[in-house]
């Protein structure tokens, strides 16, 4: 009897628990299901297509485009924000006046709204009167983001690093602050250099937070929408339409609901999929 | 060869780690660091490995002044509290690390790291990586780092305090053995009197940032110069209290005092400190001469072939530690015997007048 009264009680303390998950994900992610399977006509007509709308994304030339293109945003910002974070988190002091100091600076970009960074940098970047506009083409570079697809790509990457490296720099900065003094004394005994430091102690100790950092800013840049739609709107063109801003297009410019249900479900799945994959890889070592 | 500290002073900030130290290390057997913590005794390895610099004293090395000589280039091994292992590397790669960073061939670190993993049963874990050992493993993989290269100087801070009981047991009595004929000095920080006095060697009592006596270990544990250097030497605490020196005899009260002893004749009359270990207060009368003390048991405990006893006598608290199970009931008063003999005497400014 006791027994089974405690197991009943269990199941309130789930309950909320239950009930967050079933609005916050489940309900609205079977909604999307109900989309992706049905051709949608006016007045609430509704037709059962099956898988007809995965198989069009998955062969449609604009998702490949877009996926390519998103597949290529995140790779570059991972590969400049990763090393920068650390390189910056390595030379922050490690105690004193300046740590907070330098952590509040690092923090400020984390504070700003995302639509707030998306205005800034569109007004910083535009070349008659942006300051960074400005100055490039000053120096005689011709440089037009809302026309030249190279240089769009390019404000786009900067906003982003300049957004987000201070993320990978705190988390980095407290993997480094973790490690007990111990460990450079004995380094220092061995007689290491500082890159041996780096390489043997500093980066295996800080495996774990960097591998939080990566994933983090792998699916935050891989759903990445609102800095790159005030910046540039997904052009010139097409040229920086990511997954999400082709996404709304569909759903909310042509009002496709099916072909967008069905793609946000593709999207959600290589999103779990990608990072999947990342942490098995970098969680490999540990787990021999 | 000798390590010698003279007028070593190490302030950080407005703290004063070390209060001017001057010592001369024997270089047979171990030297031991006891102390409690914050008494000094990492702050003092640490200048003697060259990884901090004295503010203020000089650092004499087999004859040379190695005051500024940084660590890398004075040949000295160090084990810390923490398991300190490089993390990527398999138990072999550490080991051999040190070996790695003077160029040493192949042949020359296989030989050496394997023998010095046969002497610390790491054989079996060579290809394995640090994480994934026992914490004893993993001290004894730092261990073999240390013992791998032929260094001066090694010197080890409290290497076993985060070992469990049997752990450090354990590599407790297999310690003496692995430095046994290497030639190098050997620095053994630790707050346990209990490992001071199995690993032999001489001691230094460390209190509040200054050696307070440095010689044999088992002369510091039996004449402690003062009674500091005593209370550092004890475990259990020992016991003291303000006793007066009166025409032959010897007062702890109104009510107890005993004629001195043959050992205590040359005391001048007059106030003195009194110590005595708790071993020396035991429930039964000891061989000698003795006097009675009684209080109100306050706490007790038996452990295996051990009975300590807590009680109150002048609103203070005495410990009795004896053989073989004794009941002290709790709550009631008991009497005990002080080995009058066994008594320790400071006078007020703590130096040792008798033992």
């Amino acid at each position: 009897m006791a027994m089974k009264s405690t197991n009943q009680k269990a199941w309130f303390f789930v309950l909320p628990v239950v009930v967050l998950v079933a609005f916050n994900a489940l309900i609205p992610l079977m909604t999307v299901v109900n989309y992706s399977v049905q051709e949608t006509f006016g007045n609430n007509v509704f037709f059962f297509e099956g898988v007809k709308w995965f198989e069009d994304v998955l062969h449609s030339e604009r998702f490949h485009a877009s996926l390519l293109r998103q597949l290529s945003f995140t790779g570059i910002i991972l590969v400049i924000e990763i090393p920068l974070g650390v390189a910056i988190a390595l030379t922050m002091p490690q105690k004193g006046f300046w740590v907070s100091v330098c952590l509040v600076l690092m923090a400020l970009p984390l504070l700003i709204p995302w639509n707030v960074v998306g205005a800034m940098w569109n007004i910083f970047a535009l070349p008659d009167i942006g300051l960074l506009g400005r100055m490039i083409n000053g120096i005689g570079i011709d440089y037009n983001f809302t026309q030249d697809p190279t240089a769009a790509w390019f404000t786009t990457i900067l906003m982003d690093v300049w957004h987000w490296t201070s993320l990978v720099v705190l988390l980095a900065y407290a993997g480094l602050r973790s490690i007990p003094e111990a460990y450079y004394q004995a380094a220092k005994i061995d007689g290491a250099g500082s890159w041996a430091v780096f390489r043997h102690i500093q980066l295996p100790k800080m495996k774990r937070v960097l591998t939080i950092a990566i994933l983090l800013r792998f699916m935050d840049s891989f759903m990445i929408y609102t800095e790159p739609f005030v910046l540039t709107g997904g052009g010139p063109g097409n040229a920086t339409t990511f997954l999400s801003i082709d996404l709304v297009k569909i759903a909310l410019g042509q009002f496709d609901l099916g072909p967008a249900a069905a793609m946000s479900l593709i999207y959600f799945l290589i999103v779990l999929l990608l990072c999947w994959v990342f942490y098995t890889l970098m969680m490999k070592d540990e787990d021999q | 060869m000798s390590l010698v500290l003279k007028n070593v002073v190490k302030r950080v900030g407005s703290e004063t780690h070390i209060y001017d130290t001057s010592v001369e290390l024997k270089d047979e057997g171990f030297n031991i660091l006891l102390g409690t913590t914050l008494s000094g005794k990492t702050s003092l390895i640490q200048l003697m490995a060259g990884l901090e610099r004295p503010t203020s004293g000089e650092i004499w090395f087999q004859g040379k002044n190695v005051t500024g000589v940084p660590v890398q280039k004075r040949n000295v091994s160090m084990v810390h509290q923490q398991f300190i292992n490089y993390p990527n590397f398999s138990v072999f790669e550490n080991i051999a690390s040190p070996l790695r960073v003077v160029r040493l061939s192949r042949a020359q670190i296989d030989e050496r790291v394997g023998r010095v993993a046969e002497m610390l049963k790491l054989t079996p874990m060579l290809g394995r990586n640090p994480n994934e050992l026992s914490g004893g493993q993993q001290q004894r993989t730092a261990l073999a780092r240390a013992l791998v290269k032929d260094s001066d100087l090694i010197l080890l801070d409290e290497p076993l305090a985060n070992l469990d009981y049997k752990l450090r047991e354990e590599l407790r009595d297999e310690l003496p053995k692995l430095f046994a004929d290497r030639g190098c000095m050997v620095v053994y920080a630790t707050s346990e009197p209990a490992e001071a006095l199995s690993l032999g060697g001489h001691t230094a009592a460390l209190h509040g940032g200054q050696i307070t006596q440095y010689g044999e270990t088992a002369a510091v544990y039996r004449q402690p110069s003062s009674l500091r250097a005593a209370k550092v030497f004890s475990d259990p605490p020992i016991n003291s209290a303000q006793v007066t020196k009166k025409e032959g005899r010897i007062y702890l009260n109104d009510q107890i005092s005993w004629a001195v002893t043959p050992s205590q004749e040359h005391i001048a009359d007059g106030n003195y400190n009194m110590a005595v270990r708790a071993h020396h207060i035991t429930p039964l009368p000891p061989g000698g001469a003795s006097v009675q003390i009684s209080g109100r048991v306050l706490v007790t405990e038996l452990s295996g072939s051990e009975s300590v006893a807590h009680f109150n006598l002048d609103d203070q608290t005495w410990i009795s530690q004896s053989h073989g199970v004794h009941a002290n009931e709790v709550g009631a008063v008991t009497t005990f015997h002080i080995d009058v003999d066994r008594c320790l005497f400071f006078d007020l400014d703590d130096k040792r007048i008798a033992a």
